[in-house]
């Protein structure tokens, strides 16, 4: 039973399926030159080279934007985040995920960034835990079970590259729907698909499962690969997830990184809570004992249950003899930067730059790069609000979205 | 730094950002001088450069009440003298350590002094890091990059956070941080820092010999590094504070919300105002699922 209901983004889909014979006559290779239009990115500088436009002012001031629209968004609820995440990755690896319309093929393109999205996912997340479901031949499986090491994700799932047969939808979340119905309540349930198929081939009423979905407040998105689906749609509005349709590789990267920041806290998804926990100590050198998640005997190498002194390979995990969750205190400080963000910097115009006090600032105060652009006139850079250094653009940038300190505050003592 | 052909960067060019704990509340108490430990730190960088023409040197001063760049060997050799020559180095280096040290010495004068001994790492870590940055701006091939702290002060509490975000920078853009603590105790921070960031840690036994250690661990690059057979770190507390008194604990309550660490079972959030239901009814739900797991 087909439940797709196609419908149409734009034009480009159409364009898409019918390219395969030629457009003006044109061979492959030729056409990647023309639909990439690389040279448009060049510039001549003045010795007649070729180079990359500088394109740092657009790229800054996008960034500007990005950070300022996140700012003023969650400003109250801002550090009410939903950190504690269960989310299943659903791949569609049925027939449509080999096509040939992102190269080298969807399956290597949607591999490749979900590698990305993992170590992201892993980075920004510390205490969440992730698993990974394929569709093939009209069947879900689970390829990976609830874990909070991306190694083991990605590895098994670059082993399990391959694809043929239908795809089904309700398979899918049937299963997903399985597993995270009994996890605990402060988790947030979340599941994320990305779908090549135009149909889903499914055995029952999609919609039952949908509104199953929806009483067990799993927030769903998928992120399509070829064009709009109707029940995918629908599937994200009932259960309050995202939806959206890939354009080309660089905007399919950008809408899967968008899920990997963690999402706001919503009351009604997650009820807050304490919870228990324990901080093992690594275990000492060379020390043997059988550890209680591959029930192997290990030398060295590993952390003690600080509750019934049980061993663990890796961390985070549960005990699995007592059930303690079991954390490093680096894992929990990997996101404390969100729980103390660092205020956007002020633009500096060149006018003021050439006030008295702001004389001396003629070099970045982070990476002591001069501020002066050819010809001594000052060029663009910010200042901190709080401790008034000046930076340059790439700093800023490198400030806010990596390093979360400001260098200037840092290096003073406060009183 | 754009003077030579980025060709000639081998995978044996390194440039190391020192940074070096000028605290006079530390060295005041040690047994080692500030000078002689500068006489020990200062022959060492020589030997850097000298190992390898590309090398590049940056010294940071981690005072008390500021941080501040003050050798910088790559534009340090524009100064009168065209290759750089020994006395350069000294000369350049002691002048601006001498200017940082009165300059951080008035900043002090304007608060009551004497109430906290630690030293601002977090600040030179993370303009080490903007540095570092920079490089990696310059193109594909550059010298590479490590962190070398020179600290003897304790540990500030008040910094955690901001070393946490740092040391976690670092370990993104795949800088090792390598640490020299010459202080009493310890450093919880620059344990967690090298081990995190695959960086090493050593707590020198006799200060006397400080050149002697610095040299055999941390002047060989990267590269050649992993051939070599260097001190193992003799473990990494990895136990949590709590933010309610800022004690140790082994088993704690973590907001689920914002994880905040506790001792105690709180009502109501002190760092994002959540609100609690029950304590959780034990783990009955997680061995649940357990159980259904699929045994593979
Ligand atoms: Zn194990
Ligand atoms: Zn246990
Ligand atoms: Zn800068
Ligand atoms: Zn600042
Ligand atoms: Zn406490
Ligand atoms: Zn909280």
């Amino acid at each position: 039973m087909h439940n797709g209901e196609k419908k149409r983004l734009n034009g480009e889909a159409e364009e898409e399926e019918e390219d395969d014979l030629d457009e003006d006559g044109m061979d492959a290779w030729e056409r990647t030159y023309t639909d990439e239009r690389s040279w448009e990115s060049l510039q001549e500088d003045e010795s007649g080279l070729l180079r990359p436009i500088d394109n740092k002012a657009i790229y800054h001031a996008q960034y500007r934007r990005r950070l300022r629209s996140l700012s003023t968004a969650g400003n109250a609820a801002r550090i009410q985040k939903g950190l504690i995440r269960f989310l299943y990755v659903v791949v569609d690896l049925s027939r449509a995920a080999g096509v040939m319309d992102f190269r080298p093929s969807r399956m290597a393109m949607i591999a490749k960034h979900v590698e990305a999205f993992i170590r992201e996912f892993f980075d920004q997340n510390p205490l969440s835990q992730m698993a990974l479901v394929t569709i093939k031949d009209g069947v879900a499986h689970c390829l990976t079970e609830l874990g909070g090491s991306p190694e083991a994700h990605i590895k098994t799932l670059m082993g399990k590259l391959g694809c043929s047969g239908d795809s089904s939808l309700q398979n899918a979340l049937e299963l997903v729907h399985g597993y995270l119905d009994p996890i605990p309540s402060y988790g947030h349930r979340e599941v994320l698909i990305l779908y090549s198929s135009l149909s889903t081939c499914d055995p029952g009423d999609i919609m039952e499962t949908i509104q199953k979905c929806k009483q067990s407040k799993l927030r769903c998105s998928v992120i399509g690969l070829a064009a709009e689906l109707f029940i995918c749609k629908h599937l994200c509005q009932e259960t309050g997830g995202s939806y959206s349709v890939a354009l080309d590789e660089g905007h399919f990267k950008e809408l899967i990184l968008e899920h990997a920041p963690p999402p706001p806290a919503i009351a009604e998804f997650a009820i807050a809570n304490l919870i228990k926990m324990g901080f093992p100590q690594r275990a000492a050198e060379g020390s043997i004992s059988i550890c209680s998640c591959h029930k192997e005997a290990k030398v060295g190498e590993g952390y003690i249950c600080p509750r019934c002194k049980a061993r663990a390979c890796e961390l985070p995990t549960e005990c699995r003899i007592c059930g303690l969750t079991l954390v490093s205190s680096p894992h929990l400080a990997r996101s404390y930067h969100h729980l103390f963000p660092i205020a956007p910097f002020d633009d500096l115009p060149p006018s003021r730059q050439s006030e008295p006090h702001n004389r001396s600032h003629r070099t970045c105060f982070g990476c002591q790069q001069s501020l002066l652009i050819t010809g001594n006139k000052p060029g663009l850079c910010v200042a901190c609000p709080k401790c008034k250094h000046t930076f340059c653009l790439d700093c800023d940038i490198y400030i806010h979205e990596s390093l979360h300190n400001c260098p200037g505050c840092e290096s003073l003592r406060p009183s | 730094m754009a003077s030579v052909p980025s060709k000639l960067y081998s995978d044996d060019v390194s440039l190391v950002v020192v940074l070096v704990d000028t605290n006079p509340f530390f060295w005041a108490t040690s047994s080692l001088s500030f000078s002689q430990f500068l006489s020990h730190v200062l022959a060492f960088l020589n030997s850097i450069l000298l190992l390898n023409q590309l090398n590049q040197v940056v010294v940071i001063a981690t005072g008390h009440n500021s941080c501040d760049y003050v050798y910088d060997s790559s534009s340090a050799s524009h100064h009168g003298v065209e290759n750089r020559t020994i006395p350069a180095l000294y000369s350049v280096l002691l002048q601006k350590m001498e200017e940082f040290l009165i300059k951080d010495e008035k900043l002090g004068k304007q608060e009551s002094p004497g109430m906290i001994a630690s030293s601002l790492l977090s600040g030179s870590l993370s303009l080490a890091l903007c540095y570092i940055q920079r490089l990696f701006r310059t193109g594909p091939l550059h010298p590479q990059p490590r962190i070398l702290c020179l600290q003897g002060s304790s540990d500030g509490p008040e910094q955690y956070v901001a070393i946490m975000n740092s040391i976690f920078s670092a370990q993104r853009s795949m800088v090792p941080i390598d640490s020299c603590y010459v202080g009493a105790h310890n450093s919880a921070f620059l344990q967690q820092a090298s081990y995190i960031t695959g960086g090493v840690y050593v707590k020198p036994q006799h200060l006397d010999g400080l050149f002697q250690y610095l040299v055999t661990v941390f002047a060989t690059d990267l590269h050649c590094r992993s051939s070599l057979q260097l001190p193992r770190p003799a473990g990494v507390d990895f136990r949590a504070s709590c933010f309610c008194h800022k004690t140790t604990i082994d088993m704690g309550y973590v907001c689920s919300v914002c994880l905040s660490i506790f001792c105690k079972h709180h009502k109501k959030c002190s760092t994002c105002g959540s609100v609690f239901g029950q304590a959780q009814a034990d783990n009955s739900a997680v061995s649940d699922r357990k159980r259904k797991a699929p045994e593979t």
